[in-house]
């Protein structure tokens, strides 16, 4: 008979991290132990349901040996490493990505980056107001989603979670090259035309609000949309029998978006149309 | 025939809206309107109702509420109306699964856990949609085809997925035991039968290996429509896995004979050995957030909390001491012989809980028909839905998964928290309140503080259960059965027993289920040329009542699919309306064209009642052990518009 896989048997690496002494286990990263450890490295391509992307670059460290500053989100720890995370060189870099997203994105829907922009003293306004952005109105083609490309810093997670990682749907694909490549649906269609299963997997994952539900577009627009008053509640979702945990976003007693824990063993973080949407019913009162 | 309610031709493609009820709703006569009522007023109403019924009564539980609430209202079928008629809708999808399941192993639940099917070898999808139907489950299969897995995908239909399988076997509807039996006939036949796991762990081999024999691939394909050589690839592949899931949902258990056809499946698990180890297990996916827990709290007319057997007298005891009651030492009447009691009028008194029968029964107006003999019915649900509308009394409940706290339990054993996010309306109650209300009116006074109150006396009476405490729950992100204990957890998988050396540890042997094909009740004919199953859409849910308030930009409302070739028979287009017409009712539905039908072979959902009434179509013929209709297979006629004759 076959046992449960308990996998090979994974060391613990002895590194050091900023002069200190620190333990992580083999197969982990940089970043792994950089939180483990208590340090705030920013990350934006880095998803903790996907493979990093190693897309942004804002998560560079300095590994002693290393020619280029490397990647805390994908790089591996290895043994005797020397990792520093807080050098002037990882601050420039750090800073200088800042600056170029900043002023080429409209990052006001990211959450932390006005934090880091102060703490790397980032001035994304030297390039000017001619700075290259890509000035569209927002996509709203459909009642659940809205796509606004203006915020959207080419970072591949919305590609990678409904492609073959989780949501195996390939609605979403990177159209165009060089510096016309964007985010798009097959033929740069409406979603409505597209394989979109409306998951909302991809927004689940979007780091800077690009993608957003539309109950959040609207109530910002509206400038009704405060963080600060809604309340994040884990339930079990009342559709099919798989059990998904739904965390519902409520302000005001109206749910105004759903979520699910990326730690949570049925759903890692992913849903379905049902579950990320339909919760309308609960609230039709009158 | 209910001409008053057959909607215009112009179609309104938004679906039917329900608002929540937000007070108590009372009538003195059925052909009066409702009018508002204090609680004070309802409650009376319907503990009047229900004590002149005493004798004469049924309760629905709801397999979509908390097992907390399923508890309480077990418990007030059978402590306050000294009946074990309690059931709720798992009826009409999964009750043959439990019933097969329990059969051959004792226990309901599904074996195996989602995580597994990611480190499996070959996974079998029978009568299965989980693309559309279960799609997070779905996800972990994905992982198990990425991680190398072969999937086979066994379904009338070819499915988005069947898309991702490595073989489709598209057989005709209601001949699975037909394929089943040549699986395992070809099994045994190639010397792929795992002999040593058969002797030591099950039973009745060599009436199973007589009742296959007649089998052969040949026969199979005659009857299946499905290739031999297709069917030959299935079992040499299941057989030869190191590991191997099966897995299944509706296709398999809304048949006439759907307890036989989980045995079938249930009996190629036995004769490779693909039970009872990590990535080998039998994984029927329930249809609703409860299902599993609805049963696991004894809100079935033969089993009490955990699951135990009524006619068990030790057990019969240990709850009757806890209650302080008798329990009536034989089953109650399951859902569908509660209606047909409603018929004979021995059932006159009705409460019915977050369940709408007049709309998901096979045969609905039959259905409403029966509901409409009853004496008294109480309804208690948060919207005033077609069942409620017959009511003598209307409840204003609280949404289960939003608006309370408790627990449910998945398809995977799993039980976990659900938690209130927001007040709900007006003064709307918790379903848990307002029975021990109506308990308290009827000569019981319940207290339970909360949610968590009632889950430590379920705990205290099902040694499955009593190892999950909200701590542990909230710790583990949900813990499977069986748990008795605080301190361990239990394997993610069941039945590892079969496996084990010492005989005694291995317990009674899992027998196999000695089944015989017997074909759909509906029969095709010249008349009635076409087979219509039905399923479920992505983005849609049962009778609509829940997914229809969102504005999904999938849904396109109802139609009657059909197959390219018997479109262009009918010379019919996609968007044109027809005719459908069984044995039992008429529909008029709008034209789809879908490839992954075939010739002779239709598709419609449930999902739209109000827009078309499929259930007018569906046959009631169940399943004689578990009393599951055949949904899956009705015979009927498409015919264009306007239809020159007039069928009765």
């Amino acid at each position: 008979m076959t046992v449960v896989p308990l996998g090979i048997p994974r060391r613990l690496l002895e590194f050091t991290i900023d002069g200190e002494p620190v333990r992580g286990a083999e197969g982990s990263t940089i970043l792994d132990a950089c939180r483990a450890a208590g340090k705030d490295i920013p990350t934006l391509c880095e998803g903790d349901t996907l493979r990093p992307k190693n897309a942004c670059r804002v998560c560079v460290v300095e590994v002693e040996g290393s020619r280029t500053l490397v990647p805390a989100c994908s790089r591996k720890a290895e043994p005797g490493m020397e990792v520093r995370t807080d050098t002037e060189r990882a601050r420039h870099s750090r800073k200088i990505v800042l600056e170029l997203l900043a002023s080429s994105v409209d990052l006001s829907t990211t959450p932390q980056v006005a934090g880091w922009i102060k703490e790397y003293e980032a001035k994304p306004d030297r390039f000017g107001p001619d700075a290259a952005r890509l000035n569209e109105e927002p996509k709203v083609d459909n009642e659940l989603y809205v796509r606004d490309y203006d915020k959207c810093i080419l970072c591949y997670k919305c590609v990678d979670a409904c492609g073959d990682q989780w949501q195996n749907s390939f609605a979403i694909s990177v159209a165009g090259r060089g510096f016309d490549a964007r985010i798009a649906v097959e033929h740069d269609a409406p979603l409505t035309d597209s394989a979109c299963v409306y998951c909302g997997n991809c927004i689940e994952v979007c780091p800077t609000g690009a993608l957003s539900f539309k109950s959040e577009f609207d109530m910002r627009a509206a400038g009704t949309w405060d963080e600060s008053a809604q309340t994040e509640t884990t339930t079990v979702c009342a559709y099919c029998g798989v059990g998904c945990n739904l965390t519902l976003h409520v302000q005001d007693n109206e749910i105004v978006k759903v979520t699910s824990p990326h730690d949570n063993p049925v759903t890692h973080g992913n849903l379905c149309i049902k579950g990320r949407f339909g919760y309308q019913h609960v609230q039709n009162r009158d | 025939m209910n001409s008053d309610e057959r909607r215009t031709r112009k179609r309104d493609r938004t679906p039917k809206t329900y608002t929540r009820l937000t007070h108590p709703l009372v009538r003195d006569s059925r052909d009066e309107p409702f009018r508002r009522a204090s609680w004070e007023e309802a409650l009376n109403r319907a503990a009047e109702g229900l004590a002149r019924n005493r004798d004469a009564f049924g309760m629905f539980s709801c397999a979509r509420a908390t097992n907390e609430m399923n508890y309480v209202a077990q418990k007030f079928a059978r402590v306050v109306m000294g009946t074990n008629n309690v059931d709720s809708c798992n009826r009409t999808c999964h009750a043959p699964s439990v019933a097969g399941l329990s059969a051959a192993f004792g226990s309901g639940g599904g074996t195996s856990s989602y995580e597994e099917i990611e480190h499996t070898d070959v996974i079998v999808m029978w009568g299965s949609n989980a693309r559309f139907a279960h799609p997070i489950f779905f996800q972990h299969v994905l992982k198990g085809i990425r991680n190398g897995a072969r999937m086979y995908a066994v379904d009338p239909r070819r499915t988005s997925t069947a898309e991702w399988a490595e073989s489709w076997l598209g057989l005709n509807v209601g001949t699975d035991i037909p394929m089943a039996h040549a699986i395992g006939r070809e099994i045994i036949h190639a010397g792929l039968a795992n002999e040593a796991f058969i002797e030591r762990a099950t039973s009745g081999f060599e009436e199973y290996k007589a009742l296959v024999e007649p089998w052969t691939l040949s026969l199979a394909e005659k009857v299946t429509g499905v290739p031999a050589a297709a069917i030959r690839e299935l079992a040499h592949a299941y057989a030869r896995a190191e590991r191997a899931q099966l897995c299944w949902t509706l296709g398999i258990t809304e048949h006439h004979n759907g307890t036989d056809n989980v045995r079938a499946l249930i009996n190629l698990s036995l004769l490779t050995g693909h039970v009872g180890r990590y990535g080998s297990g039998l994984q029927p996916l329930r249809g609703q957030n409860n299902v599993q827990g609805g049963g696991d709290m004894g809100a079935i007319p033969n089993r009490l909390p955990g699951f135990q057997d009524i006619l068990d007298p030790d057990t019969r005891l240990k709850f009757e001491s806890a209650w302080d009651t008798v329990i009536q030492p034989h089953y109650g009447l399951n859902l569908t012989e509660m209606f047909e009691a409603m018929e004979e009028s021995s059932l006159k008194a009705v409460y019915c809980i977050g369940e709408n029968p007049a709309q998901s029964e096979a045969d609905s107006e039959q259905a409403v028909r029966r509901m409409r003999q009853l004496d008294f019915l109480v309804v208690q649900d948060i919207f005033l839905t077609k069942t409620a509308r017959l009511a003598d009394v209307v409840l204003p409940a609280t949404a289960g998964w939003a608006e309370t706290d408790g627990t449910t339990t998945n398809s995977e054993r799993r039980v976990q928290r659900v938690r209130r996010a927001v007040t709900p309306p007006g003064e709307a109650r918790e379903d848990i309140d307002i029975i021990c209300e109506l308990a308290a009116r009827l000569g019981h006074d319940w207290k339970y503080a909360d949610a968590e109150a009632v889950w430590n006396e379920l705990r205290s009476v099902s040694p499955d259960h009593y190892g999950m405490t909200y701590e542990r729950l909230a710790e583990h992100q949900g813990i499977q059965w069986p748990c008795p204990s605080t301190e361990q957890l239990e394997p993610t998988y069941l039945h590892g027993r079969l496996w084990a050396k010492d005989p005694a540890e291995r317990g009674v042997p899992a027998p196999f289920g000695i089944v015989q094909h017997d074909p759909p009740v509906d029969l095709t004919d010249e008349e009635y040329p076409i087979r219509l199953t039905t399923g479920r859409r992505l983005d849609s849910y049962n009778t609509g009542v829940q997914s229809g308030s969102f504005a999904s930009p999938l849904r396109r409302g109802e139609f009657v699919e059909l197959c390219p070739e018997d479109a262009e028979r009918f010379g019919v287009v996609v968007g044109e309306e027809v005719q459908v017409t069984s044995r039992r009712g008429s529909v008029v539905a709008p034209v789809w064209v879908d490839t992954a039908l075939r010739p002779g072979l239709a598709f419609m959902t449930m999902h739209f009642p109000d827009e078309v009434d499929t259930n007018q179509l569906t046959i009631e013929a169940n399943c004689p052990i578990a009393g599951t209709a055949e949904f899956k297979a009705s015979a009927i006629r498409i015919e264009k518009l306007p239809v020159a004759t007039i069928v009765r």
